[in-house]
């Protein structure tokens, strides 16, 4: 759809496994940081007729 | 095809008098040429209305839903296909249904009559290889039927009724064709022009909504859309929404659309937002050999796991 690759993750991570949830948060934001901001599906202002 | 309807006349007229259901549903002339409009008979004498011809591409599945009454419905191999969606979904039961199945050689597309044709149309007729139309100024042209076909109608691999309890007509030969370019064609195209794709195509949208009224999968009592506790996407024809609208209805299809080309058939403007279920339906087939409606007895792609599953995607 256009959306870059590293935009989106998905993860299991269970309830116990808080080190996974660390390492997978860690990672994700690192990915997207290195995106930038989204420049494609995001709204910038309402228009108004 | 043309001859069909005879058959589907006598069944529909047998099933009425012998009260083994109580309305048929088929097709009945539109007002315009081209538009067949679903309709219900529910009395032996007025089974004449019912016509069948190129222009019944409507999915009827979609008046199926949560129907309590003993139903014949006519199918085609798509909407076959949606009928055991439905029964796997619950949303009717197969007893209820007696299923008239019609192999089917494709839908003419009006859209492209109407460009290759000047000025209004009066009247379309047709026989099994080719369409007639006569226009308001009495010109006449024919076209060959295979170059004027819906292009899912084109690309089928299904024209024969998965699931039936009586067949019209003889069974049609399958088609063997490569369903998938225009979907590995965006593929393979880099993010900006993908990005640039999808705005284009959906540009001309504006909300209405035919495509998912005509579609039988979507039947849910509120549709996101139309939820505001909470909001998920803007009502306006703003490019976000609109993309949003689009990529979510096509994801709620995911393993179940049978490209029946109703909801690109029902679009005012012509939109082609079939490429995206395509896709989906794509992705089902090569990631777990799945084509939705085949079977009652075998469970949705979506609705099931296997060992094997492809799960490159979850880290």
């Amino acid at each position: 759809m256009g959306i870059e690759r590293d935009r989106l993750h998905m993860s299991w991570v269970s309830s116990a496994e808080a080190t996974k949830f660390i390492d997978v948060v860690t990672e994700v934001t690192e990915a997207v940081r290195a995106l930038g901001p989204n420049k494609y599906f995001i709204k910038e202002q309402a228009k108004v007729a | 095809m043309l001859t069909y309807i005879d058959e589907i006349r006598a069944a529909s007229a047998r099933l009425l008098e012998e009260g083994t259901v109580e309305l048929v549903l088929g097709f009945r002339r539109g007002s315009q040429p081209m538009m067949n409009e679903p309709c219900v008979v529910r009395r032996p004498e007025d089974v004449d209305t019912l016509v069948w011809d190129s222009h019944c591409g409507i999915n009827l599945v979609n008046y199926l839903t949560n129907r309590k009454e003993k139903i014949a419905v006519i199918a085609k191999g798509c909407d076959s296909r949606n009928i055991v969606t439905h029964v796997i979904e619950n949303k009717i039961q197969r007893d209820q249904l007696h299923i008239i199945g019609v192999p089917c050689k494709g839908m003419v597309d009006k859209r492209k009559i109407a460009q290759r044709v000047d000025g209004e149309i009066n009247e379309v007729g047709e026989t099994d290889t080719e369409v007639r139309v006569e226009t308001a100024a009495g010109d006449i042209q024919t076209f060959a039927k295979q170059e004027v076909l819906q292009q899912n109608c084109s690309l089928c691999i299904h024209r024969n009724p998965v699931e039936f309890d009586e067949l019209v007509g003889e069974k049609v030969t399958e088609q063997e064709v490569d369903r998938y370019q225009d979907v590995a064609a965006i593929e393979a195209m880099d993010l900006a022009a993908r990005q640039q794709y999808f705005q284009d195509l959906f540009a001309p949208c504006i909300r209405c909504y035919a495509c998912r009224n005509a579609c039988p999968l979507c039947y849910c009592p509120t549709c996101f859309v139309d939820e505001s506790k909470p909001q998920w996407v803007g009502k306006g024809e703003e490019e976000v929404d609109v993309m949003t609208f689009h990529f979510l209805r096509a994801y709620h299809c995911a393993g179940r659309c049978t490209d029946c080309g109703s909801c690109e058939r029902a679009c005012p403007v012509g939109i082609n937002m079939r490429v995206l279920t395509k896709k989906l339906e794509k992705d089902c087939v090569d990631n777990f050999g799945w084509e939705a409606g085949l079977s009652p007895s075998v469970r949705p792609a979506l609705d099931t796991f296997n060992l094997d599953d492809p799960d490159k995607l979850i880290k």
